[in-house]
């Protein structure tokens, strides 16, 4: 299951940045991953509560942006929304499609929660 | 827990050489430089959380790849690998469908005129290493245990490891698995998927991932194509459909039928280097 991985490699990049900025507790994480990385969030979720256990992320939420999958015909030039990252173009029925967006994976920002004085 | 050192690293990664029951390194974790980099354009949105907090809170943007830190280690296994004019493959699969018997095949073919090295990726067992070791060439076994796949770090130390010649060979055999290894750089030069005519024609519309990272796709298996409901073109047709660029070869890794054609290809690529 590759989303355990994941979480750990989330989790060990938040954990060390949080420590950089003076050790707070993490209290929230957002992600951005694309309908096209091939990352189940549901799925993700789940690991990530078994993978930050008893770090300071251990009570972090995550928040999950899901942008959609868009296709540029590498023959006509238009832009349209994709599912798969196989695609035909709905202009001039190419197959050349590129996939312009939806395969992000990225850790955007996290919130730290400074213990109060 | 390690059964072999009674360590108790449950997740690590272990090295193992075939006939030495004493080799056994763990694949520690390393240093790593993290870098920033920066995407363009802003994202602003407020969470609403109905908890009240505590202390102070601050938001830290990080905009980070979650995939940065194996794929900074990658680019470092890539350029060890270019500056010293080793190509890198690495194979892909499901479990079965003929990565060590396609190297067990085309390494006699190859290893006379330039230097073949193996790195093994199984979740337990020496056994494919043992296979490739029987043919001569240098080989380290990866157990990844509970891991679905390589990662660069695995790799890394293997290929520390090797001791690998310049100007080689290095046959990289991922775990068998559509899914995850595709996500995960090694620094390969290039990625080899290998399907058999056994798995169903849609297969690479089913696991679009693996095949649109893919550069080439090797159909195995195909002596047995008289036996199952398997239409080469159609799958052909659907693994272009994913990915435009892919390379098509069709094999038995049996009957040796279709090898020429790879080896020929492969010579071309060694000696474009
Ligand atoms: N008929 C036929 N059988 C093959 C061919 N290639 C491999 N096999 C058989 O398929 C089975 C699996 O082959 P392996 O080479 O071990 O497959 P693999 O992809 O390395 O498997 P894992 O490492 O376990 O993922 C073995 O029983 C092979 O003998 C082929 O071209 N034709
Ligand atoms: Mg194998
Ligand atoms: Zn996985
Ligand atoms: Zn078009
Ligand atoms: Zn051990
Ligand atoms: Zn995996």
């Amino acid at each position: 299951m590759h989303e355990m991985s994941i979480a750990l490699s989330i989790v060990e990049t938040v954990v060390s940045k949080a420590l950089e900025e003076g050790n707070g507790r993490i209290s929230s994480i957002d992600l951005l991953i694309g309908k096209l990385a091939g990352i189940e969030p549901q799925s993700l979720k789940f690991c990530f509560s078994a993978a930050a256990k008893g770090t300071s992320a251990e009570e972090a939420l995550l928040f999950i942006d899901e942008p959609e999958g868009l296709g540029e015909c590498g023959d006509c030039g238009k832009r349209f929304p994709v599912s798969f990252y196989y695609a035909e173009c709905p202009e001039c029925r190419s197959l050349r499609v590129n996939i312009v967006s939806g395969k992000e994976f990225l850790i955007q920002s996290m919130t730290i929660e400074e213990e109060g004085e | 827990m390690c059964d072999t050192c009674g360590c108790s690293t449950d997740s690590g990664a272990v090295l193992r050489k075939p006939g030495m029951t004493d080799y056994h390194i763990h694949v520690g974790a390393t240093g790593h430089g993290d870098t920033d980099h920066h995407h363009e354009g802003d994202h602003n949105h407020t969470h609403e959380h109905d908890h009240t907090h505590k202390g102070k809170i601050r938001t830290i943007a990080l905009e980070q790849d979650v995939l940065q830190k194996n794929n900074l280690l990658a680019e470092r296994n890539r350029g060890y690998f270019e500056a010293r004019n080793i190509l890198a493959l690495n194979f892909l699969s499901s479990p079965g469908s003929g990565k060590t018997s396609f190297l067990e095949k085309i390494i006699p073919l190859l290893h006379q005129q330039v230097p073949v090295s193996v790195i093994e990726g199984d979740q337990q067992t020496t056994n494919d290493a043992d296979r490739i070791h029987a043919l001569g060439v240098p080989v380290i076994q990866i157990n990844t245990g509970s891991g679905c796949h390589l990662d660069a770090l695995m790799v890394n130390s293997a290929m520390k490891a090797l001791e690998l010649q310049d100007n080689s060979l290095l046959c990289i055999e991922n775990v068998g698995n559509l899914v995850c290894p595709a996500m995960f750089d090694l620094g390969e030069a290039l990625k080899v998927v290998i399907i058999s005519v056994t798995e169903g024609d849609d297969k690479p519309l089913k696991y679009p991932t693996m095949f649109h990272e893919a550069d080439l796709c090797i159909l195995n298996k195909i002596d047995l194509l008289p036996y199952v409901d398997f239409d080469v073109r159609t799958c052909r047709e659907n693994a272009m459909r994913v990915n435009h660029h892919l390379e098509w070869f069709e094999v038995s890794a049996k009957t040796g039928e279709g090898l020429g054609v790879w080896q020929e290809w492969i010579e071309n690529k060694l000696r474009q280097r």
